[in-house]
């Protein structure tokens, strides 16, 4: 009994030891911290790395929700902001800088971030205006059992992946082996996006907001794509990732395109089948079209700081993200929730798409102040093609008005 | 009443109306004829962690004199009702100069995205609306001929549609119609296609979607007819029977002209929450086949980079198109009950 209670002092103890460590590494003592973001595990546990730098005077909250897009704008516009800092990725940053609501850390990153890797640092313009903290992209993921049955490697390119699945399909293995988030909208856009650049496509004539996507790489984009989804489930359109994911566990698909962050709880014998747990396979991006540049986009996520925040409130924010996203994060828990850009970070057999994304030199996805409105063109005009309804020209022309009405109503264009 | 008493009476009500809904509409018709001021494009250079590469930035020096000069943003007046994304004018010029046949002008009107939508909505409402009436109509009915014991639990049930969450019953019925679920494989069997699919075919996905709308929003019908009913009076029927009136002639020559206000009134209601449909295309995922006005707003302001002022005029055209479709009903009840 005296034997329990000291080892239960020792470690409480070791926990206040622990927690009293945790606030004196931060580097600060006094400010108001509030981080806006996405929801998922890595975010979350960055989060919650943050908030041990609270003390007494110093408060550390966050609100991290999947509609953190709706809200962190306006949440930075007020002065002082209601948020200090929000976790934006590649293409939720644009509309922050747009609107001119972050704080350039140059001042910062030189009084307390001299230990911050210079490639994590995101400058635009020259000026520091992010810090990225991992790295995530759409990669193949495959079922190595399926693929044996037909004797067939894992694809290289989109042009093998086709070939594969209509085996698949002509020896009735599977009726639709291939999956892929193509729900209008977003989801459908990002992989034209994919597509299109893999086809080695501009977006806009260089440094103008004029698009430029009704040519023949936008044409084999969609054939490619269309040739895909004849392969996929009937309902492709209503499929977001969530929906592919389930499509996967059910057995169903062998093969898809598949975001790296989302692909770890599918290799968990826990909430999986065995037969598809064991089996799902990661594998690197594919090309298309004989390019060389993979088709998909590399995506960093990465903290900001507000620019409507006291000096105080500032530097508070940026040391407790700091340490939010150092060394200390990392443990068994958090260690395979995403490709780390933090030292001392061991990436598990989940990481090797991003990881060979990386490798094979993949382009990140377009940082450009007008991209987004362009993405929800494409997200609007791409069904109507695959429902042949419409042909490819006449879908990129159509997209592209759409495009020019929202940018002209945005001031991009005259 | 006295005047004043009834002003007193009016004045929270008036108030409360006055800050939350005609100033907002005040707000919206403002911001539709404003659009954000033009953007100075400067090229850059960014570095990611992937690397530096080219890019453009908002020049914010340029744009922050404007926005300070102006800032509503810059004056456009109907240019935006006037655009591709709206009433589109020019697009559909273009179609009746080039369109050889009336079908072809209405397919080439067709592409445009304001008027698909407007299609989608107006055979929703025209199909929901007396549907869902005439359901509730029947489910009063027969509700109101059972026994008074099973009365209580079959009104429960005949609510259920309503009292159910839009958002979870529509998500119910979205995995039953799946080609894998329960109702998408029957449909599959009976037509003997394994490979169709609700919500892959576009006229599938509207009648899925009409049948939806008709059974979510019935139980309203039901219980406005319900309490209605009881208003019938007995001694008009209880001769008519005596007359040897069916039960067909009392509905049609006693029940109905009694109901007749209240099926005036769902109507209203009916048609312009209707002609707002929204939730169901959300919830269905079915954004690729049927759009509506209000899902056009949702979209304007859901993208990345929001576009307030065409959301902000395809609201004032929502509300336009509600009053333009109330109008003969509300003129038909303004000279019924305005008289008296």
């Amino acid at each position: 009994m005296f034997h329990k209670t000291k080892s239960a002092l020792f470690l409480v103890a070791l926990l206040a030891t622990g927690t009293a460590n945790a606030q004196t590494n931060c580097g600060a003592t006094t400010g108001r911290v509030n981080i806006v973001g996405n929801e998922f595990p890595a975010i979350r546990s960055v989060a919650a790395q943050a908030a041990r730098c609270q003390t007494g005077s110093l408060t550390v909250r966050s609100n991290l929700t999947a509609n953190h897009q709706r809200i962190n704008l306006a949440g930075m516009q007020g002065n002082p902001a209601e948020y200090t800092s929000a976790i934006v990725a590649t293409s939720s940053i644009v509309e922050l800088i747009n609107n001119n609501v972050l704080r350039p850390l140059d001042a910062l990153v030189a009084a307390h971030g001299a230990d911050i890797p210079r490639n994590q640092l995101i400058t635009i313009d020259g000026r520091i205006m992010a810090v990225a903290f991992m790295a995530n992209s759409q990669h193949l993921v495959y079922r190595k059992d399926i693929l044996a049955q037909v004797g067939a490697e894992p694809p290289k390119t989109y042009e093998e992946m086709i070939r594969i699945g209509r085996t698949l399909r002509e020896r009735g293995i599977l009726r639709n082996p291939i999956g892929g988030a193509y729900q209008a909208g977003w989801n459908l856009a990002q992989e034209f996006v994919n597509m299109y650049i893999g086809h080695g496509g501009e977006f806009f004539r260089p440094g103008t907001p004029e698009v430029a996507i009704n040519n023949a790489q936008g044409i084999a984009a969609l054939n490619t794509m269309k040739a895909l989804s004849e392969l996929m489930n009937p309902d492709f359109l209503t499929h977001d990732s969530n929906a592919t994911s389930a499509e996967w566990r059910a057995g169903n698909v062998a093969m898809m395109n598949m975001w790296g962050s989302r692909t770890g709880v599918l290799m968990q014998r826990e909430g999986n089948q065995p037969q598809v747990a064991d089996n799902t396979t990661v594998g690197a991006p594919m090309t298309v079209g004989g390019g060389r540049i993979p088709a998909t986009t590399l995506w960093w996520d990465g903290w900001t700081v507000a620019r409507n925040v006291s000096d105080e409130d500032a530097r508070a924010t940026f040391l407790a993200l700091k340490h939010g996203t150092s060394h200390a994060l990392l443990n068994a828990e958090t260690m395979g929730q995403a490709v780390w850009m933090i030292a001392g970070y061991q990436p598990a057999p989940v990481n090797k798409g991003v990881m060979d994304t990386m490798a094979m030199g993949a382009k990140p996805y377009p940082m450009l102040p007008y991209m987004g409105l362009l993405h929800t063109a494409l997200g609007d005009g791409i069904a109507p093609f695959l429902q042949g309804r419409k042909d490819a020209a006449t879908t990129l022309a159509d997209i592209e008005a759409a495009y020019r009405t929202a940018a002209r109503e945005r001031g991009f264009l005259r | 009443m006295r005047h004043a008493v009834f002003l007193r009476f009016f004045l929270p009500t008036a108030l409360a109306m006055l800050t939350f809904i005609a100033l907002p509409i005040v707000s919206v018709l403002v911001q539709s004829v404003y659009a954000p001021h033009e953007r100075v494009v400067v090229e850059v250079e960014n570095c990611t962690p992937f690397g530096c590469t080219k890019s453009t930035v908002i020049d914010q020096e340029a744009t922050r004199k404007l926005q300070e000069e102006r800032p509503l943003g810059r004056f456009v007046g109907g240019d935006i009702y006037a655009d591709r994304s709206h009433l589109a004018f020019g697009e559909i010029g273009q179609a009746w100069r080039g369109a050889e046949t009336w079908a072809d002008f209405g397919r080439r009107v067709m592409t445009l995205p304001f008027y698909k939508a407007l299609a989608f909505t107006l055979t929703y409402m025209l199909f929901v609306t007396p549907l869902s009436i005439m359901l509730g109509f029947c489910v009063a009915l027969a509700v109101n001929a059972l026994p008074r014991m099973l009365r209580g639990p079959t009104i429960f049930f005949s609510l259920l549609p309503m009292i159910v969450t839009p958002l979870v019953g529509a998500l119910i019925l979205f995995w039953m119609v799946d080609s894998r679920g329960i109702i998408g494989s029957a449909v599959q069997w009976l037509a003997g296609d394994d490979d169709l699919s609700l919500k892959a075919s576009t006229p599938l996905t509207w009648i899925m979607l009409i049948v939806y709308g008709t059974w979510s929003t019935a139980p309203f019908a039901f219980v406005v007819y319900y309490a209605g009913l009881q208003t019938v009076p007995q001694d008009t029927l209880e001769s008519a029977m005596l007359d040897g009136a069916t039960r067909w002639h009392r509905i049609r020559y006693i029940v109905l002209p009694h109901l007749l206000p209240l099926t005036t009134f769902m109507f209203l209601i009916k048609i312009m929450d209707n002609f707002r449909v929204f939730e169901p295309i959300v919830s269905f995922n079915a954004g690729a086949h049927a759009q509506s006005l209000s899902y056009f707003i949702y979209s304007d302001l859901a993208g990345e980079t929001r576009l307030l002022s065409s959301a902000a005029a395809t609201s004032v055209l929502t509300v336009a198109g509600v009053l333009v479709l109330l109008s003969p009903v509300l003129v038909r009840t303004w000279r019924q009950f305005g008289k008296a």
